[in-house]
């Protein structure tokens, strides 16, 4: 186990001074930087199938591997409520309960023996099948995955298995403190019903029947419903014909509908789970963020990075260094595909700081106003998006996944390079107006993870407190053992 | 150690389909890496992979929570956070005045902990005033570097650094990010500098984050707490037995001035290799990273002698009660990667965890369906050292952790009785080879690898020589390793059992977790 100076999730830093240049320039400064050779990443040829298939080929020749990714439209969020964790389940035995012709067991012996992968996963918005093979196994390990694109058989035993599995992860999920809060913290910004803050419950899963998984798989999977990318060290035209070869005859099907799901936001305020087996709070302040077709996305790309993104942020500088309150701190307004994702500022600070912290981070958004961020932060921030540009396709099989996603939620292909102007036209105006438009403390729900006997206050010195019940509802008779009853 | 280690004949016996791809891959890299030691002792390595305009560079040194003094666990950790600091440039406005200002911090912090931690006779008046003549001298510090706290990592982000983090372990510390390859001399500067005149300012807050650190990653979390207590319980004698993040006490009384000794003790340039990886020329690079690198003075290498742990002779567990679902976790003694049967241990870690054919997964998850996960691995807490081959499994609800320890144990004894079958021998080469070329597509991974390879065996080529020692184990070895090990006196065993939270409301009680000792919160 391995100790990092950083958390993932803490990214960015400020101080009260607000920064005056240095008379003299620094002996780093004097460093020459030349300008940075024009790169132009390799793009991936796409191709539309006359059923309707989009596919991506990207030839990357520097390994002799080939690994490909089927998404298809349609994921957990068009999930009845009554079946939640349908597509965990699916998603698992797509693969695990083999094709008509070969069991699960069959297919894993085939590809170990080959050390290949065919994976199939589900997810909020859609699910996917996936590949990863050496060149010279590729007909062998591309059989695979178009028989099992096409006949899956789904198992019963393997659907037992996979259903044991979801009933443990659901008797866990009180276990972290880190788990408790991101999940609900997203009931509280979408509502606890909402696809986007479900969970499993032991009654759903136990709901879950064989049919439901066909009927699903013929419902989604069909070719129009599909973009499917592939990379490696393949000729493009080949891989075309081998690919028209396979799914050419594949007729069309109905096109995947989403969903209309509107947020359902918990009022704003105070909400407190009590965790009697920790010494530190999980406290997160939350509301609904933007998507990326929002224009105001660059702005608060940049905001983010100024205010809760990294070494250089706000928060960081102040809450983390300054204070000495959290090893984890930072967030911002996170920008969903096609849905708004989560505002959200995050701090792990010690059972008797967590009043302390609230107030600290209090006192960032009430500062947003009186010193909005400055020019030499506006600087930075920008410097770090633009001068680290290059990393969001120095790889071929980035440049596939950025397209890959563009053509799943309808973007142009060209939005990274409209990303790029996007930040480089932001102005200090700018970032003030989406910081005054989207930072409202008022607005946001506080939530608190953490051991409440232990705190400096109680948190209701600061207000309401609306205590979270987040006991699992148990289990069908007969199905699993009550949570007590665990060994 | 090197005559330990296979040459290059194991290619021409390995079979003909893999020589002849990892011969081409190690043909490649010997073209396009270039090592060179300087006159220091720092070793640097390039390799050049001009696949996008970026680089990607670990600096590796060969120090972890393992060489820690007694009474000052986590020191090394903490010294990698101080890594981020800044330098006698980068970070003040006037280091002339900080660096008095930073001994002043020091001596009045050595007067109140002395003053903390009298035995008898404790004078509280003087201690509150010890304390505050502590904090005002850290006040009076900070103006020195208030406008430019974390100067050095808003450098690295400006000019578009990405990823940058560090690491330490019971083993070894690494540095690593990556940047545009425009970059690199300014890099070359910024990379040295810190590890030529590291200066520990605002020390004391950047140890709260750390202790911060410890709470979210141990104290708070369950499986961090069985995994702290379970390497107590395994390791007696050899320094693993310690947290890398350091006992509560420790993190509560070292200062920056143990900090800086162990910096200048274990950061000497012969105990540190910088790799960097991407769109560079060796002939040009080599002369700029050259020309910063060797400003750092060479030292002696330290003394990193350690107590070798004994034999266990005895099975020894650990249980926590916790409100938390159960794990179960098991323990045994193996030799450290040196070993000749270091392939042996990497190829049972594989046999029994890798993927869905494995071992495990097939009994306790697939057939005997009483754990949703299950895996043996090697290597912790670390593999400089002798450690231990372990196994795990979560407990699927209704099964208790004596079930779990059973299958697995029947697991082993067939792996001790009978010998794998030809087609598990063969998945697990040729996986071994499929991992090694996947591994060789990033910059960051590539660093990473050849600076731990040639810091260990002096060789970076061993990454791939790793690969043809495992094509020479046979079931054989497998069945003979497996024996010497897994036996009930080399065993340690970590249980969590589900406890229910203790009754009635715990406002205003006592908490189960410990609050920390000592004072200077």
């Amino acid at each position: 186990m391995k100790r990092a100076i950083f958390s993932f999730f803490a990214l960015v830093l400020f101080f009260s001074g607000r920064v005056q240049l240095r008379a003299q320039t620094q002996p780093w400064q004097q460093i020459p930087v030349s300008r940075l050779p024009a790169f132009y990443p390799r793009q991936p040829k796409r191709i539309e199938l006359p059923n309707g298939m989009v596919v991506f080929l990207q030839e990357d020749h520097e390994l002799p591997t080939i690994d490909g990714t089927a998404r298809i439209r349609g994921g957990e969020r068009s999930v009845p409520a009554n079946k939640i964790g349908l597509t965990d389940i699916y998603g698992e035995v797509w693969r695990t309960g083999g094709t008509r012709t070969q069991t699960g067991d069959q297919l894993d012996d085939y590809l170990e023996q080959r050390a290949a992968k065919v994976e199939t996963g589900g997810g909020v918005d859609s699910t996917t099948v996936s590949w990863s093979c050496l060149k010279e196994d590729f007909d062998d390990v591309f059989r695979v995955f178009a028989d099992l694109l096409k006949n899956p058989e789904f198992r019963a035993d393997k659907i037992e298995i996979a259903k044991k599995g979801l009933y443990d992860g659901i008797s866990r999920r009180n276990d972290e403190p880190g788990q408790i809060a991101g999940r609900e913290a997203a009931k509280l910004v979408y509502g606890a019903n909402s696809p986007y803050a479900r969970v499993p419950e032991y009654r759903t899963v136990a709901a879950i029947t064989r049919q439901d998984l066909v009927e699903w798989h013929g419902k989604y999977v069909h070719p129009n419903n599909i973009i499917l990318g592939v990379v490696g060290d393949f000729d493009s035209a080949k891989m075309e014909a081998r690919l028209r070869e396979a799914f050419a005859s594949w007729p069309k099907g109905a096109a995947a509908n989403d969903p209309e799901i509107k947020p359902e936001p918990a009022k704003p305020g105070y909400y407190q789970v009590d965790k009697t087996d920790v010494n530190q709070s999980n406290l997160q302040m939350v509301a609904l963020g933007i998507t990326r077709k929002n224009p105001d996305y660059f702005a608060t790309s940049v905001f983010n990075e100024a205010f809760g993104g990294g070494f250089s942020s706000r928060l960081f500088g102040d809450i983390r260094t300054t204070k000495g309150l959290a090893y984890a701190v930072g967030g911002g307004v996170a920008a969903g595909w096609d849905h708004p994702g989560m505002l959200r500022l995050i701090v792990l600070t010690k059972s008797r700081t967590t009043i302390e912290s609230i107030q600290a981070l209090d006192e960032e958004i009430a500062d947003l106003a009186k010193h909005p961020i400055n020019d030499e932060e506006i600087k930075r921030a920008k410097d770090a998006i633009l001068n680290s540009f290059v990393f969001r396709f120095d790889s071929p099989a980035k440049v596939l996944q950025e397209k890959m996603a563009y053509e799943f939620y309808g973007y142009p292909l060209d939005f990274l390079e409209k990303f790029q102007e996007g930040v480089e036209r932001v102005t200090k105006e700018d970032v003030a107006r989406v910081a005054e438009k989207y930072i409202h403390r008022e607005q946001m729900a506080v939530l608190v993870v953490g051991n409440v006997g232990e705190f400096d206050k109680p948190l209701s010195s600061l207000g309401t407190v609306n205590k979270l019940d987040i006991t699992i509802p148990a289990p069908p008779p007969g199905l699993v053992p009550e949570q007590g009853e665990h060994p | 150690m090197k005559s330990r280690i296979t040459s290059i004949q194991t290619i021409v016996v390995g079979f003909v389909l893999c020589s002849i791809a990892l011969g081409q891959d190690l043909a490649s890299f010997e073209k396009r890496t270039t090592v060179k030691k300087l006159a220091n002792g720092l070793t640097i390595i390039i390799c050049e992979r001009p696949e996008a305009p970026v680089f990607s560079f670990f600096t590796h040194v060969d120090a972890g929570s393992v060489q820690d003094p007694m009474g000052k666990t986590g020191l090394a950790h903490m010294f990698e956070h101080m890594a981020f600091k800044g330098t006698d440039t980068i970070g003040t406005r006037d280091y002339a005045g900080e660096k008095v200002a930073l001994v002043k911090v020091e001596d009045a912090y050595a007067a109140y902990i002395a003053e903390r931690d009298q035995p008898v006779g404790r004078d509280e008046q003087k201690l509150k005033q010890l304390e505050q003549a502590w904090k005002d001298a850290i006040a009076a510090a900070d103006k020195f570097s208030a406008p430019y706290s974390n100067e050095f990592g808003k450098i690295v982000e400006g000019e578009g650094g990405e990823d940058m983090n560090a690491s330490t372990s019971w083993d070894e510390t690494q540095y690593f990010y990556s940047f545009p390859i425009n970059r690199l001399e300014l890099w070359a500067y910024l990379e040295s500098e810190r590890f030529q005149h590291p200066v520990m300012r605002q020390f004391y807050k950047e140890r709260n984050v750390v202790i911060e650190e410890r709470r979210m990653s141990v104290d708070s979390n369950p499986f961090g707490r069985l995994l702290e207590q379970f390497a107590e319980e395994a390791f007696a004698a050899h320094p693993y037995h310690r947290p890398t993040i350091g006992w509560i006490s420790d993190l509560n009384s070292f200062s920056a001035a143990d900090a800086q000794k162990f910096f200048d003790k274990y950061y000497v340039p012969s105990n540190m290799v910088v790799a960097v990886v991407g769109d560079l020329k060796a002939s040009e690079a080599m002369p700029i990273v050259e020309k910063y690198f060797s400003r750092i003075p060479a030292r002696a290498k330290p003394d990193t002698a350690t107590t070798t742990e004994p034999p266990q002779n005895s099975e020894r567990s650990v249980v926590l009660h916790e409100q938390t679902q159960p794990v179960y976790l098991e323990g045994y003694h193996r030799p450290d990667y040196r070993s000749p049967d270091d392939q042996v241990y990497n190829a049972i870690a594989d046999l029994m965890s890798n993927g869905r054919t494995s071992r495990l997964y097939r009994a306790l998850v697939r057939d005997k369906q009483i754990a949703s996960d299950s895996a043996g691995f090697t290597g912790y807490p670390g593999n400089k050292y002798p450690h231990l081959f372990a196994f795990y499994a979560l407990p699927i609800p209704g099964h208790k952790p004596q079930e779990i320890a059973d299958a697995i144990h029947a697991e082993i004894e067939r792996l001790k009785k009978e010998d794998i079958s030809d087609e598990e021998l063969k998945m697990i080469k040729t996986r071994a080879k499929a991992n090694l070329i996947r591994s060789l597509g990033s910059n960051e991974g590539l660093a990473s690898e050849l600076g731990l390879h040639q810091a260990r065996y002096d060789d970076w080529r061993e990454l791939f020589r790793s690969v043809d020692r495992i094509e020479k184990v046979t079931k054989a070895d497998i069945r003979r390793v497996a024996n010497q090990t897994f036996v009930p006196d080399n065993r340690t065993v970590g249980i969590i059992e589900f406890a229910p939270p203790p009754p009635g409301p715990p406002v205003g009680q006592p908490s189960m977790v410990t609050p920390p000792q000592g004072g200077g919160q």
